[in-house]
């Protein structure tokens, strides 16, 4: 937590309890970066306030950023809720035990994880569908990667980067069946030098775009010194690379938090598992390269569309893992409970499985 | 692995132990005056925020780079006149230097997010950048790299061959002596507190405007503190604070690298691979307690008070 935010904090705390008809609802958000991040907690905040706009005097929000999964989380959310926060969201995928155990604790108040698992009467969890996203940035960068290498930033072996490795993958297996994707993991979801530093390895292997799963600009950055590829990540980047910026896979969370915020204030509210996607506009291609032709934009614009009517589902079977066992027969679709534990790269990937 | 890609990973591994060298010989100086700054995290964040603010107004990098070092210098004076004329706790002067200068920077920055500036780039020098792997891995940099070359060995010959340094390790070994000697034992201690300054803002300026050119929050993601145990590791000794930088900036860019060739390790695990690397090394090189002991500034972290 910044010392600003700490000020601001301490400065909420410190505030005279309102005594009126009609308190506010108080909202809480937990990040995991800063909220200039420019990527995922930036996203975030922007979801925030666009709820502050909506709701004006009706709802007070307070959010803490730069919260490190773990202890730390935990003794943060409490904090939350200890100090009148009714509704309080966490949105990192490390955030999941330390918020279960405090809304155990606070069974009268709303918890919201985001990219999690674990549920409770006060606890539900929500998740923009990534994938989508990730099945179009494989299909464009096949489109564009005259090596045969897309270069792929993982943060943490977790089933929603897995899932998006797949995803990638398929998309561009699409395009160009010899396409191969290299994974580099480099444990955080914020260290610009060391996120430069694994765009840089992956391009010195041959990679001619970059897939980022995390959450600063370093890796666009990188890629346009080297006159190669990048995809934004959670925010529209393409200012940070004006020749390398293949799209963004945007998620815009304003919709979610502005109807969830609505719920709960009407008592409507029940405890869900939340997937919203492109047909939901949480996911959106933004600012594809004018760099590509007019055809592989309407190849593009078609795939999205296909993805939003439902036509299209990347999980469709067949589907087989690296051992080529059968995992998703012909005609099912992996539902989201199979989707949120995915722990196997599909067939095709030539890298290592993370132990 | 091929000559090419050893060349790249060398090349990468300078780089990336640059900002911490940069920080640890300017840390270094300072403890070696006997004064402890725990605030280079905080010092580096906002040398890389007043580096990258200036150059995106000026336009001039080298104009970014000397913002940086006055920032730096700024906010070491704040701690001095803590930890120095105060004589308060330096620890805890640090500590708050830290978090003063991680939401100041994250503050007064909040306008150049998303700015960007092109950065330094890559400038071979003559001769020395063709010589097979070598050249390309030391003499095909950016200036700050060569800069960082240049204060590396300034350093060293500072403190064991040159009468400040002298009187540097003297106030740092036992003020009392030093004062009765005649030494500004509180002046000497700014300058090197000062030097420390630059020198942390000098690095942050490395990481915003040569290593990914770009200011956002928090940039620094902890090099501070690894500079800090550096200087420890390093026994106070600038040649391996040298050995050990490169080393950790090796280490960090292997545990990338390797991941590429398959390797069967899990990647928590190799993502130690920097710190557990760097301590090996270093305290292996320090197994002698006596010349450990002989290095160790003896005032270190304690405040002095002169007598009348």
């Amino acid at each position: 937590m910044s010392l600003k935010h700490s000020l601001l904090f301490a400065a909420a705390l410190a505030m005279p309890l309102h005594v009126m008809a009609d308190d506010p609802l108080k909202v809480g958000f937990v990040y995991v970066g800063p909220i200039g991040d420019y990527g995922w907690s930036y996203m975030h905040d922007q979801g925030r306030l666009a709820a502050e706009a909506e709701f004006g005097s009706a709802i007070e929000t307070t959010y803490v950023e730069n919260v490190a999964e773990g202890a730390d989380a935990e003794r943060t959310i409490r904090m939350l809720a200890q100090t009148g926060h009714d509704l309080i969201f966490t949105t990192s995928f490390g955030f999941m035990n330390p918020t279960a155990r405090v809304a155990a604790e606070f069974p009268d108040k709303t918890f919201l994880h985001a990219t999690g698992y674990q549920h409770a009467d006060n606890l539900g969890t929500y998740l923009s569908v990534t994938y989508e996203g990730r099945y179009v940035t494989g299909v464009a960068a096949a489109m564009v990667a005259e090596s045969g290498v897309i270069g792929y930033i993982g943060s943490y072996p977790i089933p929603e980067v897995i899932r998006d490795i797949n995803a990638v993958y398929m998309g561009a297996r699409s395009v160009n069946p010899d396409i191969e994707i290299r994974v580099v993991w480099v444990n955080t979801w914020y260290d610009p030098a060391r996120e430069a530093d694994a765009a840089n390895t992956l391009m010195d292997q041959g990679a001619d775009v970059i897939v980022q799963h995390t959450d600063s600009p370093a890796p666009m950055t990188a890629a346009e010194r080297r006159g190669k590829w990048g995809v934004g990540q959670a925010s529209d980047m393409s200012r940070f690379g004006p020749q390398a910026h293949l799209l963004s896979v945007v998620n815009d969370w304003a919709p979610y938090y502005i109807r969830t915020i609505g719920e709960v204030m009407e008592g409507t509210w029940e405890s869900q598992d939340y997937w919203g996607g492109i047909a939901d506009d949480i996911i959106q291609i933004a600012s594809i390269s004018e760099r590509l032709t007019s055809e592989q934009h309407s190849h593009l614009e078609g795939i999205i569309e296909s993805i939003r009517t439902g036509e299209f589902h990347p999980f469709s079977g067949p589907l087989s893992d690296q051992t080529g066992t059968l995992r998703v027969p012909e005609g099912t679709t992996m539902t989201n409970g199979e989707l949120a534990g995915m722990d196997w790269y599909v067939e095709g990937i030539t890298a290592t499985y993370p132990q | 692995m091929d000559w090419g890609l050893i060349t790249n990973v060398l090349s990468a591994a300078v780089i990336a132990g640059t900002p911490l060298l940069l920080v640890a010989l300017g840390a270094l100086v300072c403890e070696r005056s006997g004064v402890l700054n725990l605030g280079l995290e905080g010092m580096m964040l906002m040398g890389a925020m007043a580096g990258f603010a200036a150059a995106t107004v000026t336009g001039s990098l080298l104009g970014g780079v000397l913002m940086a070092m006055i920032a730096g210098i700024v906010m070491s004076m704040l701690f001095a006149f803590m930890a120095i004329t105060l004589a308060a706790n330096q620890y805890a002067a640090g500590l708050s230097l830290t978090i003063f200068g991680t939401g100041l920077s994250a503050f007064l920055g909040s306008g150049y997010v998303g700015s960007t500036v092109a950065g330094f780039e890559r400038v071979a020098i003559p001769l020395l950048g063709d010589l097979p792997v070598l050249g390309r891995v030391l003499f095909q940099q950016d200036i700050l790299v060569y800069l960082s070359f240049a204060l590396a060995v300034g350093v060293y010959v500072l403190l064991n061959h040159s009468r400040a340094g002298l009187i540097i390790r003297a106030v740092g070994e036992s003020p009392e002596s030093a004062n009765a000697n005649g030494l500004k034992v509180l002046a000497v201690r700014y300058l090197a507190v000062g030097f420390g300054g630059a020198m942390a803002g000098l690095g942050g300026a490395y990481l915003s405007l040569a290593y990914t050119p770009m200011w956002s929050e928090n940039m620094t993601a902890g090099r501070g503190w690894i500079a800090l145990a550096l200087v420890v590791f390093a026994t106070w000794r600038p040649e391996r604070l040298v050995l050990g930088a490169y080393l950790f900036g090796l280490a960090s860019i292997l545990h990338l690298v390797l991941q590429g060739f398959g390797w069967r390790i899990s990647t928590e695990l190799l993502a130690m691979l920097p710190y557990v690397v760097t301590i090996l090394v270093l305290v292996l090189l320090s197994v002698n307690p006596m010349r450990t002991r002989l290095n160790t500034p003896l005032s270190l972290g304690q405040p002095y008070r002169p007598s009348r």
